[in-house]
């Protein structure tokens, strides 16, 4: 519960004029996503800049360091009946806000209830420079100066280190329920879009090994009618399921083959692939395991106006986030230049050339 | 500024009418004449040339002209903004996109729009009507506002505590950067690899690129909306019945709050059945299911009563419930009627500072010797103070700007910002050195550098340069001080 903002300042600094490069960690439960970092870089620890600075459950606002714990987080706000509706995965012991944000990872709900990037109301970071810098705030409306919180979003910490972030908290659903039924792979993409345009309280989607399971939350009225409206089973130990869901511990995230994560038109249909499949956010993510070449899956993914990336495993010395065009790659290195021009931050970490 | 190497209208002007049709190549003072302002009148500028393009590559091309020869570019889309971000520059170009305006498709199923960026914001809801489906940001101007302004400007409207602001409502953009390059920033999908360009672009005031496309998500229609209004006798306890339902676990679809003298004004002007006599005055709309809204409405009326409402009542039918927005939606032109002038502001307040920052307001009426009247985004805490006065009568819109200046000052004081929705534009750039220190506003400088080295997107607007908010800061401490902005342009 310490605030070490003063440290974190200085060790930057200190950096700087040492020629160091850092890489910025805060509970290291993600260490395994970006590429593998081929300079040496020294470990700038933000794990300790840890607690809440600032909530009141009326305004639906938390202002938090950025080291601190979500399970910490999540517990301060089911006390008050709130809780944060992206539902960011816990993909270790130690995820923090912090690394969350960087890597914008978000849960079954994002398709309904935004992802951590929708959430974000303001951060503050020190720079390549070493300044501690605040930007956007602890209100829902804020358009004052360009947004350097939502841009922090999947930057991988190649801007600055985050050392605290304000968000909107939701009051969690009064009740949840979850209806499964068989479903053939064909028909699943169709079937969960249809579902989705139906002004009706769904917030999740998901097919797995020939079932589809489909989430209502919200009050208890509306989602009992909904469920008694929609074919499909009321599943028993729901909250389980989206669990391990979203903290990739169902048996189809198991093993070492390499996980790729598409991003892509929610109703496209994609080509046969060797490797196996899992659907969510109602056709919006598809995660696949299996050997596969990038410039292939990259050329599905564009057929089907997305991206891909290599999550988990494989070579991750090479790039493992898709290709940009050469523009934006320029745009890119320029922004990451106006916050860090001594390229002291995660070099290399989101693309080889960033 | 005045390092541009120079070049005058009539050769720009022949240059782009050799790809342009010489009839949307606009140069004589009287047509460019409505180009002078936007919704902000109260800040004309003449500018140098008026261009309305009809192809992505034509406006390729403009920006590539530009470029070559540093002459500014002010990108406008229906004029309708309140912070004068469309304002000309005086030796620039004002890129029209007001030939972009077809929707380009709807996929109902994947719950898509994709548009041109001159498509008004409402022609998104009424095409998409017929799938069920509508696009859920609503600014008041939404009759006459461009989806392309709302990007730059991350418009909101009533709805944005449930439904988000456009930010979280856009896919995809399509941009043209200040060398003519098209990028694409977003995907189809809901989330991209590396830093997020989208967010970024969206309400960057045309400072960062001209946008030319833009693919907006589509909701569901909700089967029910009802609308409950409440009054009270002060704005404290209508301030705790917000908190009062929000503690409960109810996000209202929108939540707006109006002061008395609001009320008094948008009844006369709407006979919406406003209970004249109130201090405060609650809408409270609940959207969803039809057995959702019965349960959130049953307690939200419950809830009011017990929370010290002096009038509660609910709309029955659709009727109702339109003729109660009427008065809300009809607020500015209503307070427009018992007062020569009024002037905006847009400040943002954490909800629980909003008895305070209205009583102080009160204050600073006395002071300023101006009367104000408040309608409120209670639900988001954006504030709308509409201060009265008469441009007429010789420094009373200077005397108006001193106070909306404190509003401004008192509403970051309180942990708030200085605009929600409006934007910066030229109106608030002084204020922006209350919000930001020297060195934030000197990364913003540089980022906007990232994108437009040469300053040749919407220059002059957004964020103030260092010197003038050192300027700015120090005519602060003298009261009724001058405005070293305007000085700066004219002189």
């Amino acid at each position: 519960m310490a605030d070490i903002a003063q440290q974190l300042q200085d060790r930057v600094l200190a950096a700087r004029d040492q020629g160091q490069k850092l890489n910025i960690v805060g509970g290291g439960s993600k260490s395994f996503l970006g590429r593998q970092m081929a300079v040496a870089t020294t470990n700038l620890h933000v794990g300790e800049h840890r607690g809440i600075v600032e909530y009141h459950p009326v305004e639906l606002v938390l202002t938090v360091r950025a080291g601190t714990p979500l399970t910490e987080i999540e517990a301060t706000l089911a006390e008050q009946g709130q809780g944060l509706h992206f539902e960011p995965p816990r993909l270790g012991a130690s995820d923090t806000i912090g690394g969350t944000l960087a890597c914008n990872l978000s849960g079954p709900a994002r398709p309904w209830s935004g992802s951590v990037r929708d959430q974000v109301l303001g951060v503050r970071l020190i720079n390549g420079k070493g300044e501690h810098l605040k930007f956007g705030g602890q209100v829902m409306k804020n358009v004052a100066g360009f947004d350097v919180s939502r841009l922090q979003a999947g930057a991988m910490g190649t801007l600055g280190v985050l050392t605290e972030i304000s968000l909107k908290v939701m009051p969690q659903p009064a009740a949840t329920l979850t209806l499964v039924q068989d479903m053939a792979p064909d028909q699943v993409v169709a079937y969960m879009n249809a579902r989705a345009a139906e002004p009706k309280p769904l917030s999740g989607a998901c097919w797995r090994d020939g079932k589809v399971y489909l989430r209502l939350s919200g009050a208890r009225s509306a989602v009992e009618a909904t469920a008694e409206k929609w074919t499909g089973t009321v599943m028993d130990g729901d909250d389980g399921f989206w669990r391990q869901l979203r903290d990739q511990q169902l048996g189809f995230f198991a093993g070492d083959d390499p996980l790729w994560r598409f991003s892509v038109r929610s109703t496209a249909t994609l080509p046969p692939l060797e490797g196996d499949w899992l659907i969510d956010w109602a056709g919006a993510q598809r995660w696949y395991r299996g050997a596969a070449d990038t410039p292939q899956l990259e050329q599905i993914a564009r057929d089907a106006g997305g991206q891909v990336s290599l999550f988990r495993g494989g070579d991750r010395r090479g790039e493992v986030m898709h290709h940009q065009p050469d523009a934006l790659a320029a745009l890119q290195k320029r922004l990451k230049h106006s916050f860090d021009p001594d390229g002291l931050f995660n070099p290399g970490r989101l693309y080889s050339w960033l | 500024m005045t390092d541009r190497p120079h070049v005058g209208a009539a050769d720009l002007a022949a240059r782009f009418r050799e790809f342009i049709d010489p009839e949307f190549v606009i140069s004589d003072a009287e047509t460019m004449k409505p180009y002078e302002c936007d919704g902000m009148s109260m800040y004309c500028e003449m500018p140098m040339l008026v261009v309305l393009p009809e192809t992505v590559a034509q406006v390729q091309r403009v920006m590539r002209i530009c470029h070559q020869h540093q002459v500014p570019v002010v990108a406008r889309g229906a004029g309708t903004g309140l912070s004068a971000g469309a304002m000309p520059h005086a030796d620039g170009v004002v890129l029209s996109l007001a030939k972009f305006n077809r929707i380009l498709d709807i996929d109902p199923l994947a719950r898509t729009a994709r548009l041109q960026p001159g498509v008004r914001n409402l022609a998104i809801s009424e095409a998409a009507a017929e799938f069920g489906l509508y696009y859920g940001p609503d600014p008041s101007s939404q009759i006459a506002c461009t989806i392309g302004g709302n990007v730059a400007e991350n418009s909101g409207g009533v709805h944005c505590l449930k439904y988000g602001l456009t930010v979280h409502n856009l896919l995809r953009v399509e941009m043209i950067t200040v060398e003519g390059e098209r990028v694409v920033l977003g995907s189809e999908g809901l989330d991209v690899c590396g830093m997020d360009l989208l967010a970024l672009a969206t309400g960057s005031e045309g400072l960062l690129g001209v946008v030319t496309e833009v693919t907006v998500k589509l909701l569901p229609t909700p089967e029910r909306a009802q609308v409950v209004m409440a009054g009270f006798d002060s704005v404290q306890k209508a301030g705790d019945a917000v908190g009062g339902i929000i503690a409960h676990g109810i996000i209202p679809g929108g939540l707006e709050m109006m002061d008395g003298h609001a009320i008094v004004a948008a009844d006369d002007f709407a006979q919406a059945g406003y209970p004249r006599d109130a201090k405060a005055l609650l809408l409270c709309e609940v959207d969803g299911t039809a057995e959702e809204v019965q349960e959130h409405i049953e307690q939200a009326e419950a809830l009011f009563r017990e929370l010290g409402a002096t009038s509660v009542c609910t709309s029955k039918n659709e009727a109702e419930r339109a003729l109660l927005w009427k008065g809300r939606k009809s607020a500015f032109p209503a307070v427009g009627r018992i007062s020569p002038d009024y002037y905006c502001m847009d400040g943002t307040i954490p909800r629980r500072q909003l008895a305070h920052v209205l009583t102080e307001m009160e204050a600073m009426s006395e002071q300023f010797g101006l009367r104000v009247a408040n309608v409120f985004h209670a639900g988001d805490g954006n504030l709308h103070p509409l201060i009265l006065f008469d441009a007429n009568v010789p420094g009373e819109f200077e005397r108006t700007e001193a106070f909306g200046t404190a509003i401004l000052r008192l509403c970051v004081e309180v942990g708030g910002c200085i605009t929600g929705e409006h934007g910066v534009g030229v109106e608030k750039i002084r204020q922006m050195a209350y919000q930001f220190s020297d060195a934030e506003l000197a990364q913003f400088h540089d980022l906007k550098a990232a994108f437009d080295p040469q300053g040749i997107l919407n220059p002059g607007k957004g964020v103030p340069s260092l010197r003038f908010c050192q300027e700015y800061r120090a005519l602060d401490d003298k009261p009724h001080s001058s405005h070293p902005a305007k000085e700066a342009r004219h002189g």
